[in-house]
Formats: structure tokens, sequence, C-alpha cells
């Protein structure tokens, strides 16, 4: 039997931290996901778990912990949000080169400047390209089973990268919602223990990590990398069955809401997608064929299961919660259409960059953009593919 | 009740606000409910008007945004009517709480011709009489419980109980004081003609 509690975003991760037991969790705080290695340090000193909680003076030096650690063979993990990442950003890239799992809880906030502690997801999108597997979670309890699903996904041995559980700042990790908790023994033996094939601290197989790699071999060991991410979705659909059995709780590359018999389709990560189904469900009363497809697995990429998933429809909007800034619309919009591009699928579509620094996005933003969507399908034309939503213009209140 | 209930709190900063949404969500919790507790984060420092907002429904929740159309809306503050449009989006067919010694006459005319409900409590003197100190919060979660019918009196009282023995686990000399003012608050809400 599952434990029903009530928990926010923040408390519901790091719970999760604490039935994962992870031998190292080094942090340093920055709003708004200053409270998970907030209690996770209460869980320390009150003895509930043996991890060594690494105290650092900067977020580089947080993820700098938790490469060290990895590569002598612990199981690490941190958390942070918008500038903290930023500040992360050398070592992010050096602790997917360096195949090592570490599993961070971004706690997406926009990134400076102006400085704005507010929810966006400027900083995930800032690391898009980094070679971290990118899960993004709906709600506190998709951000705890995310974060339970983590390590199996990043210590496989066909995958080995990092892996960050994003949630959206405030609107998920500050609210108090229900919640169903795994046992803490069932948490134990579905994680396992960490046995790395190859680490520091192995005296029969002395290695080096991370030496200079030049022109006759960085090329190959990148296309690797890239190869251990396309291994990663079969992994995640794996550990997904799994918890599924333990659970009952199905989780999928992404989540397809109402989108069978579908006409018209909204594509969205995190929170908002919450607030897209409550939108659905009040448009098919109206008989509106209004459905949703909510990314969960961003990286990687699923290039043609997006693709086939989308290729009845009308028409469809990709809503972006980070400005590109490119005159080309947001990283969503680019992912998504060229998955329809390369798969021979054509159907109209459109980019809302929405939400920016914590505008609240209302039900009647998102119902506004499938009213759009309901003109694009009566006329067959797309004006302007690439729009705002819920952006404020002179001689508007 | 319908199936969702939704409330927003005003409040200044310091005077328990967030804390009353937040035990408010709880107790709905402690009933079987699905619920929703969250604050409005903004420069927050001592004085300055805040928002939080609760929702309880008997059906998970999934909408994600502030609340704009409440069906309740409760004023920890009442300083706070010349300042904040306290009733903007408040259904007609809903009440507002206030933490008040205003008369009826000078509330109306306050909350603009608000048409629904208006429903008074004297916060301070509970709190003052109960606690000796004052921390409006608790008498405004007991009002809006009795307000909104969201559980029974009997509900409430024993979950604050054990919410409060567990809070004040250090400091039980408070829990009497505040399951008193709990009391008096449920006794003294009152609707104005």
């Amino acid at each position: 039997m599952s434990i029903r509690e009530r928990l926010s975003g923040n408390e519901a991760t790091a719970t999760a931290m604490k039935q994962i037991n992870p031998d190292v969790v080094a942090a340093f705080p920055i709003t708004p996901s200053t409270e998970i290695p907030q209690y996770f340090s209460t869980f320390v000193d009150n003895g509930l778990v043996d991890t060594e909680f690494v105290a650092v003076e900067s977020e580089h030096s947080a993820m700098s912990a938790c490469i060290g650690a990895e590569a002598a063979g612990a199981r690490a993990m941190t958390a942070t949000s918008a500038n903290g990442l930023s500040l992360m950003w050398e070592m992010i890239y050096i602790a997917s080169s360096l195949r090592l799992p570490i599993v961070l809880s971004l706690v997406n906030r926009a990134v400076s400047g102006p400085l704005n502690i507010h929810n966006d997801h400027s900083d995930a999108m800032g690391v898009r390209d980094a070679g971290w597997i990118m899960l993004f979670s709906e709600n506190n309890q998709e951000a705890y089973d995310n974060t339970l699903m983590a390590h199996r996904i990043a210590e496989n041995k066909d995958v080995m990268l990092p892996l960050m559980v994003c949630q959206d700042g405030f609107i998920t990790s500050h609210s108090i919602e229900n919640i169903e908790l795994v046992e803490d023994d069932k948490v134990k033996e579905f994680v396992g223990e960490y046995h790395p094939e190859h680490y520091l601290l192995n005296k029969k197989e002395p290695i080096a990590v991370g030496p200079l790699d030049l022109q006759s071999y960085l090329f190959e060991h990148k296309a690797a990398q890239a190869e251990a991410m396309k291994n990663a979705k079969q992994v995640i659909l794996d550990v997904a069955k799994d918890f599924e059995k333990m659970t009952g709780r199905k989780y999928g590359l992404f989540e397809e809401y109402k989108l069978d018999d579908a006409e018209i389709a909204i594509v969205c990560m995190n929170s908002t997608a919450g607030t897209t189904k409550f939108v659905v469900d009040k448009l098919r009363n109206q008989g509106i064929k209004a459905g949703l497809l909510k990314v969960r697995v961003f990286r990687p990429f699923p290039v043609d299961e997006i693709a086939n998933s989308l290729s009845h429809l009308k028409a469809i909007a990709i809503l972006d919660k980070a400005d590109s800034l490119n005159a080309a619309g947001g990283a969503l919009f680019a992912d998504v259409t060229s998955a329809m591009y390369v798969n021979n699928k054509n159907v109209p579509a459109v980019n809302y960059v929405y939400g920016i620094g914590g505008r609240d996005t209302k039900s009647d933003d998102i119902e506004k953009v499938y009213n759009d969507l309901l003109e694009i399908v009566k006329t067959g034309k797309v004006e302007n593919p690439y729009r705002y939503l819920g952006l404020r213009r002179e001689g508007d209140k | 009740m319908d199936n969702m209930i939704e409330i927003r709190w005003h409040g200044r900063g310091g005077q328990g606000a967030k804390t009353a949404s937040l035990l408010l969500a709880d107790a709905a919790f402690n009933t079987g409910k699905y619920i929703q507790g969250f604050p409005e984060y903004g420069p927050e420092r001592m004085g300055a008007p805040i928002t939080a907002y609760n929702r309880i429904s008997k059906t998970p929740i999934t909408i994600h945004s502030n609340i704009y159309e409440p069906d309740y809306v409760v004023v920890v503050d009442d300083t706070l009517l010349e300042s904040v449009d306290v009733t903007a989006g408040l259904k007609s067919s809903g009440a507002i709480v206030i933490n008040t010694t205003k008369s009826a006459e000078k509330l109306k005319e306050e909350l603009k011709g608000y048409s629904g409900s208006i429903y008074t409590i004297d916060a301070r003197k509970i709190s003052e009489e109960a606690l000796g100190r004052y921390f409006p919060n608790t008498p405004m979660l007991a009002a809006i419980v009795k307000v909104s019918g969201i559980m029974s009196d009997e509900d409430l009282l024993n979950d604050m109980e054990g919410s409060f023995k567990h809070k004040f686990a250090k400091k039980p000399e408070v829990i009497d004081g505040n399951m008193k003012a709990l009391e008096l608050a449920l006794e003294q809400v009152k609707k104005i003609q």
C-alpha cells in the first residue's frame, strides 16, 4: 500500500532523496530549490540517511564535488535553479563527458538578468545540448517518481549519463498537494545499489578520468556519448515498466491526454500541462476535440514517437516557457517541428513563448491557444508561427 | 459542497496568512480531500500585502495557476481593504470573511457594492483573549471553515488539536490557547446584514 501524503514539490524531492540515501549530496542554496538541500541536511543531521553532505561554497563546486564522488565510484546528487545551474555550466559538460550518472534536481527558474526568482524554463534550455538526460514533471508526484527512477536510468551500463529532474519553481516546488509515496524498503529495492564498472577507487584497475583528449579521439568519445543518449530512450521505458509494476503509475516518453481522437492539440512541459488538462476537459464538454501531448523526456528527444503521435492532428501549438531570442521560435517548437519534418508529417504548427519570469499562465490563456488553433483549422493558414502568450503590449492594462 | 472550492487569502507579511492557508490545506487533506495550498511569492517583507491560495476538491486537481474567481476570500488585515481590490473576481454566490471591527455600513462602502455575503470576526480580540498575543491566523482559519462548510467544527477541532500537538511539541502551553482561539472564532464569526 502506498502512503497518502501532502507535500510540496521540494519536500517530495527531498523525500525521494532520503529514500534513495545516496553516498554524497553536495549543494549550494538558491531559490526556489534551496529547501531540497535544506530538508536533506536535516535528514543527515537526524541520522535518517548516511550520506556525506558537502556544504560547498558555490554551485561550480557542488557539481565538481559530485563529479569527484561519482568518479570515485559513489552515487551523488545535487539540486539547483537558474543562476546556480549557470555557475555549474562548465562542470555540467564535464559530468556528462566523463559519463558520470549524477542526478540533479533542477527547480526551474528564470536565468538573470534582470534578477527574477520566478519560474520559466530558461535554465533548463541553456543546458539542453549538454549531454544530460532531462525529465520534466507536471507536479510533486511526478517530481518524486522521476527522482525514484533517475538512478536506474542514469546508471544503466548502456547509458552512463547524468540526469536532471525538472519541476516548476514555486508553482510546484512550493505548492502543497496530495502525493502517493512509496514505502522506504520498496524504494531501496527498486533503486538498488550502485556498482560502477570503472571507478577511481578500484585498486585492481588503475584508471585516469578526464585526461587530455585531442583530435584523435574526442570525436569518437562524443559519438559514444550521443549513442548512450539514444540508448537511454529504451532504458527509460524499461525502468518505467518496472516502476508501474511497483506503483501502478504509468510513465512513457510523453503523456497523451485525450489525444487519440483530438483534432487540435497543445504540446508543453511541466505544470502548464496540468492547467492544459483542466482546459481540455472544459473544451471536451463543449464538443471541441482538444488534446494534449505533455513531454516528459526532453533529452533524449523522442523524435519519431512524437511525430507519429501528432500526425493525425489538424493543428498543433507548441508552448515554450523560455524564449530562444533567435527570431526562429523556442527550443521545444524547433524540436517538435523538426521531428515532424524528418518524419514527413505535415501538420500546421504554431509556437507560443509564455510564462516568462513567472508570468502566471491562466486557464483563459490556454483556452485562447485552442481558439487560435480552431481558427487555423478553419482558414488552413498559419499567419505568424512565432507568437507570445500572456505578453502585455503597449495600451494593455 | 461543489466539486472544487477556491479560496484566496489576503494578509500582510508576518501575520501568518500563508501558514493559515497551509493549515487549511492540511485539515482538508485529513478529511480525505485533494488539496492545493500555495502562496504567491513576491519580495516578501514584514507588513507588505501578500496573497495565498487554496483549492479543495473531491477529485484530483490538475490546474496550476493562481485563483482569479474564488468562491471565498479571507482578509486577515482590514487595512488592506483600502489598497487591495480584495473582491476582484469573487463569486457573488460566495463570501468574504474579514478580520475587522468596522461597522457594516463602512465595510459595504469599502467593498464597493460586492453583492455576496460578508462575514466579520474580531480576530484580534479572540487572539489576545485566548493566546495573550496577536496571531490572527488561527481565528481566521476557523472562520473560513465555518463560513465555507469545508468540514464540520468537530472535524476541524479534532484535526487541529493533532496538528498543534505536533507543531508545538516544545511549547505545549500554547496548544490550549490555540484551541480556545479556534473555538471562540467558530462561535463569533458573524454574517453582516
